[in-house]
């Protein structure tokens, strides 16, 4: 997939060992969560719908790591990477994939959304395409309030070609709105292709025709996804306003845990997760540069499981809702209020 | 008291409330440059410098962002242009704004308002003069309210920006020039309580919007054939104020229900319903519902007449409801 490069600054270099682990430690949680959601799925143990992130985590963690909790981002269906890397708390998103109470939802939303305010992550989305304008309107808070918050929308190549992409690209532009655009570009909408429903072959040339900067990173390449968001978060904190990242990943598993993968062969999968691991290639290239080594990764990886095992007891051990907190969360005031509303 | 108009009443309303706070901010089409298609913008801009904007014409943009905006801090208010264009963001208001408290377990406030001039007006025809609360009744989560009167507007107007919860403001565009008596003092009107605009014994109309006036002028007529009406103004369409109606019922024994929106799957259904739930074992007279006809609005004056309600149908279901003849 050939695309022309731009050379950002690289703001990685200057990242501190620490900060350079944390990148990968990001990643690695991920994985862990969403390997072991996968098996839960399968086992009967969450219902709904799951879709996982498997292979698509450097961008959620470069992206992120120019983040702080002040800053907004809206997600997706496929959106539990989303909210790791955005600081959410693992045991309260299990909670939540399980309906429990002491979920992020309360469970009330289950795995298309979870979302936890307290750290700017505002949700994620059932509705593909569905985050553009509720990223646009955090902007508009940010523009109102005079503060140097951002907002940045993920969404996939799917999404790309609903209209709401339209309207959102257009306000951000005109309005110079302090919203990034990150396009997950991994090649698939559930069964169809990204070319084949797709009038550009890079989805960052749709940038253009919004008078916006439009670039595309190779998204399993965590440095590149860090320092292409570093300018372009920063760019926008200064005022200069939006861009489009595209980051070109690969969709590892099924749509959803359970997708028989009919449209594709077995191979064109194995191939991508061998040659193009996010976490193996930046942790390959970490022990190149003496940042890590293999003794320090499964140590990471150990305890990533273990942070998911725990937040998967902790899970257990909390209370299915009542039959009655269903009439809670509606509405500001309580259900007593207005009976009228809810019964 | 002083007497303003409609349009005025709204837009004193967006003063107060934006010099009190200043996180409220309002958008939408040609609110800076024309002052908004009925003046209820006017000199708003000049006095909140960067808080009155002017959108593209983006639908799905103006309401979905109001959620954005509304979930990170501030207090939007979307104007609409027309209420028919709601359709245009339907999924932003039926799967992002209404859900989005509920779906994420009442994580957040969602101060926002949807201001939607609706109704019928001056052969305006049939994707401008739509009431179209019907849409949004099925959806939990809005609050929907729609004020009859300058005082009525100014103070709901007041209420919805201050509500943590969505609000959609149908406010008819018949009634934006219409003056009326409006409080010199600060006040509120709440929402979610109707309000008796007359007195009567005989039969309940329930009624709302632009509506009010027609029911009380039927009113008016009635008493001269000799019954007594008591007309019932809405205010908050949902959640809908359902004791005040029942209470008036068990008195009057009697219901008819007064809309301009289409009859069919309106929020007269609804009414009725819970009516007849709540006291069947009151009720002398099958509930009336009196609205648009199952049709589009037309063009054409004779046509967009027929089709909508007048008095005359207010008339005679209520005098139905009597067992009068006429
Ligand atoms: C408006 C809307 N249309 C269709 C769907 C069903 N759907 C869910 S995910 C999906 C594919 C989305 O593809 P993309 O945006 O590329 O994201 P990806 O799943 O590849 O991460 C579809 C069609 C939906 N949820 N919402």
């Amino acid at each position: 997939m050939p695309f022309q490069k731009k050379e950002f600054p690289d703001k990685f270099a200057a990242l501190s060992k620490e900060d350079k682990v944390g990148l990968l430690r990001t990643m690695v949680r991920i994985r862990a969560f969403e390997s072991r959601v996968e098996e839960l799925f399968l086992n009967r143990r969450i219902p709904g719908f799951v879709h996982l992130y498997i292979g698509e985590e450097a961008i959620a963690s470069g992206v992120m790591a120019n983040l702080s909790k002040n800053d907004w981002i809206t997600s997706t269906h496929r959106g539990h990477g989303h909210a790791i890397a955005k600081g959410a708390q693992i045991h309260r998103m299990m909670a939540e994939l399980f309906g429990k109470t002491t979920g992020y939802c309360k469970g009330k939303g289950g795995s298309m959304h979870i979302a936890d305010f307290s750290v700017g992550m505002l949700g994620a989305n059932g509705v593909v395409g569905g985050g553009y304008n509720i990223a646009v309107g955090a902007g508009m808070s940010s523009m109102i309030k005079k503060t140097d918050q951002v907002a940045v929308c993920f969404f996939g190549d799917g999404a790309s070609n609903r209209g709401t992409f339209h309207e959102a690209m257009n306000i951000a532009s005109v309005w110079k709105l302090p919203v990034i655009f990150v396009n997950e570009n991994n090649q698939w909408a559930s069964t169809t292709p990204t070319s084949f429903a797709t009038s550009v072959a890079r989805i960052a040339d749709r940038a253009k025709g919004y008078g916006m900067e439009g670039y595309t990173v190779d998204g399993n390449n965590v440095i590149e996804v860090y320092n292409a968001a570093a300018a372009l978060v920063e760019a926008a904190r200064k005022g200069k306003g939006p861009a489009l990242l595209e980051c070109l990943t690969y969709r590892i598993k099924g749509h959803y845990v359970g997708d028989p993968e009919k449209y594709r062969t077995k191979e064109e999968v194995q191939k991508h997760f061998t040659e193009n691991d996010p976490i193996i290639r930046y942790a390959d290239w970490m022990k190149g540069k003496g940042l890590i080594d293999d003794a320090a990764l499964a140590t990471m990886k150990a305890e990533a499981e273990k942070e998911v095992a725990d937040g998967e007891k902790f899970a257990e051990d909390s209370p299915l809702p009542e039959k009655e907190d269903a009439y809670n969360d509606l509405f500001s005031f309580s259900p007593s209020e207005f009976p009228e509303v809810v019964k | 008291m002083k007497t303003i108009t409609f349009s005025q009443a709204t837009l004193e309303a967006m003063r107060e409330e934006m010099q009190r706070d200043p996180t409220v901010f309002v958008y939408g089409e040609d609110i800076v440059r024309q002052g908004g298609i009925f003046g209820q913008f006017k000199g708003l801009p000049e006095e909140f410098p960067g808080r009155v904007r002017d959108v593209p014409i983006s639908e799905t943009m103006i309401v979905g962002a109001a959620l954005g905006a509304a979930l990170t801090g501030t207090r939007p208010v979307a104007d609409m242009h027309f209420a028919d264009f709601i359709g245009v963001a339907f999924d932003e208001l039926v799967n992002q704004i209404a859900k989005n408290r509920y779906m994420f377990g009442g994580q957040a406030n969602i101060p926002l308002v949807i201001r939607a001039p609706d109704g019928i007006i001056n052969s305006a025809a049939a994707q401008h003069s739509q009431s179209v609360e019907g849409w949004v009744q099925n959806i939990p989560g809005l609050i929907v309210v729609a004020p009859s009167s300058p005082a009525t507007a100014k103070g709901l107007l007041k209420s919805s920006i201050r509500q943590n919860d969505p609000v959609i403001f149908f406010e008819h565009k018949v009634l934006y020039p219409q003056k009326g008596p409006v409080p010199e003092e600060e006040y509120l009107t709440p929402i979610g309580r109707a309000e008796v605009r007359k007195p009567g014994k005989d039969v309940t109309i329930v009624t709302y919007s632009i509506m009010v006036q027609k029911c009380e002028e039927a009113a008016m007529e009635l008493e001269k054939e000799g019954i007594s009406v008591e007309v019932i103004d809405l205010l908050t369409l949902k959640p809908l104020d359902m004791q005040t109606v029942v209470d008036s019922v068990k008195k009057t024994h009697r219901c008819v229900i007064v809309h301009e929106a289409v009859v069919t799957g309106g929020l007269g259904a609804e009414i009725a319903s819970q009516v007849q739930e709540k006291a069947f074992f009151y009720l002398d007279a099958p509930v009336m519902r009196v609205g648009a006809k199952n049709l589009p609005i037309a063009f054409s004056s004779v046509l967009e007449k027929f089709i909508a309600a007048n008095q005359d149908d207010i008339k005679r279901a209520v005098r139905s409801v009597l067992y009068r003849e006429g």
